[in-house]
């Protein structure tokens, strides 16, 4: 503990010291659900100069999904003898029509797996029914979805299919960039001045990955691990090239990511799927952001199973997620945030997520006179109005 | 939802790429198709039941006092 304190105290005056020496305040952004959590639970935010900001981007796998793919799998439970799998940040996103938890409490056959090939055991158990797995997620959790659809192949199975909504990063970041500065594609992301990488996806993608955001944004990039000294070492590392002529990509979490990446995985990946221009949320359609089955295991997709077409994008009225996974807005300046959307009664995916921004925002920075269970327009209900009968 | 948590594998089973692994205590069945030559006694970083990668004991030491962090404020 005692090197760890000491670490995250040489990390806090090196960010300090380069902080001094900037011009002009420094934003930067994390793309990482486990990031943005960590970043609060250790007080980062507070303890970062006033002149260095970190904003949370579109890190958090359901917070990044399009309403009209939660809409999609939401729809699914209508399917009468459809067992729908899924992860348990899926089960309470909000949908048109309730969320996958409402469905099955009206009977719905709704199961949280923790690996995806329990999915796969199921649907070789239940012959009779079909299962259908409904994931999303970035490359870290993409690889698991290719491996149950390859083994539901082995296996002959034709009750099992996947409708998934899985998505790239590096696209999205440099969506995000082209959006800041007025290009077409990835709509109009905070204008940032590097990216904290995140640890997971960059197991499996490699640090390789990230050299197109330097050669075409020169844009420094930090791969970090999660402990909050680790944090500050990544936002110290970032405000030390502000300034520079070239950025430079450092890999701070070289304990488990290389250069390459998780080879196997990659493999699996580009064997079971294709990239494939998808819609995000708050971004729109960013091209080959997405991944989706390749042809061979067409069989496998649960949109072509169940005969449907892809359902209209829409907006969730006051709902602001959009612009807070693109770091455009704070949760705190949001009208539902803390009075009518709360983690109890969430009305977007960031505060449904225990990744997400807004219910980060709602735990740890939530401002004074917003309390839980409250609607917009109502008094914010306070303790010396609580009557208690003796 | 991109968590992974390290574990040791107690038992392989190269055919099915499966093995057990010890969670912090907990005995789960895992996958280990996306590392190389998974044995006994490795550990691995699992995430959503799949192994990604494989650490050293030092390593899982430092990820698991960051996740005793998770679990005691999360």
């Amino acid at each position: 503990m005692a090197e760890h304190l000491k670490q995250a105290q040489i990390w806090l005056e090196r960010l300090r010291t380069a902080a001094a020496k900037l011009d002009k305040p420094a934003v930067f952004m994390e793309v990482c659900g486990t990031h943005t959590m960590s970043a609060f639970r250790c007080g980062l935010h507070s303890l970062t100069p006033d002149n260095v900001k970190l904003l949370s981007g579109p890190g958090c796998p359901v917070c990044v999904t399009a309403q009209s793919d939660i809409d999609q799998m939401i729809a699914l439970t209508q399917e009468r003898d459809a067992i729908i799998c899924t992860y348990g940040d899926m089960l309470r996103v909000p949908g048109k029509h309730g969320s996958l938890e409402k469905a099955r409490s009206q009977g719905a056959n709704v199961q949280v797996i923790y690996s995806t090939l329990d999915a796969v055991k199921l649907a070789a158990k239940t012959p009779d029914r079909q299962v259908v797995l409904a994931a999303v997620g970035f490359e870290t959790t993409a690889p698991a979805t290719a491996a149950a659809v390859k083994q539901a192949k082995a296996l002959g199975l034709t009750n099992f299919s996947a409708m998934t909504s899985h998505k790239l990063v590096i696209p999205a970041m440099l969506g995000l960039l082209a959006g800041a500065s007025g290009g077409a594609s990835g709509g109009g992301g905070a204008k940032i001045d590097g990216f904290l990488c995140p640890g997971h996806v960059s197991v499996i993608i490699g640090s390789d990955a990230y050299q197109p955001i330097l050669d075409q944004y020169n844009m420094p990039c930090v791969i970090s691990g999660f402990e909050d000294w680790q944090m500050t070492r990544g936002l110290a590392r970032l405000t030390e090239q502000i300034g520079k002529e070239k950025a430079c990509l450092v890999n701070d979490y070289p304990q488990v990511v290389t250069p390459a990446g998780n080879t196997h995985a990659w493999a699996l990946l580009t064997e079971v799927f294709e990239t494939a221009t998808v819609r995000w949320r708050g971004m729109g359609e960013i091209p080959d952001s997405g991944l989706i089955l390749q042809d061979a295991y067409a069989d496998y997709c649960a949109m072509r199973k169940f005969n449907l077409t892809p359902m209209p994008d829409r907006e969730l009225g006051q709902c602001l997620c959009g612009q807070v996974i693109t770091g455009n807005v704070t949760p705190a300046e949001c009208e539902l945030f803390g009075t009518a959307c709360t983690p109890i009664n969430p009305i977007g995916p960031c505060m449904v997520s225990a990744e997400g921004t807004c219910q980060a925002w709602f735990k740890y920075k939530r401002p004074p006179g917003t309390t839980p269970g409250t609607t917009p327009g109502t008094t914010p209900l306070t303790h010396d109005k609580v009557e208690v009968s003796a | 939802m991109c968590l992974a948590v390290p574990a040791r594998l107690d038992q392989c089973s190269p055919a099915d790429q499966t093995a057990i692994a010890d969670l912090h205590g907990n005995r789960v069945e895992i996958s280990t198709a996306l590392i190389a030559d998974a044995a006994v006694g490795d550990w691995v970083l699992i995430h959503a039941g799949f192994a990604i990668a494989r650490l050293t004991e030092q390593e899982t030491a430092e990820v698991w006092s960051v996740l005793k962090d998770v679990i005691n404020h999360g």
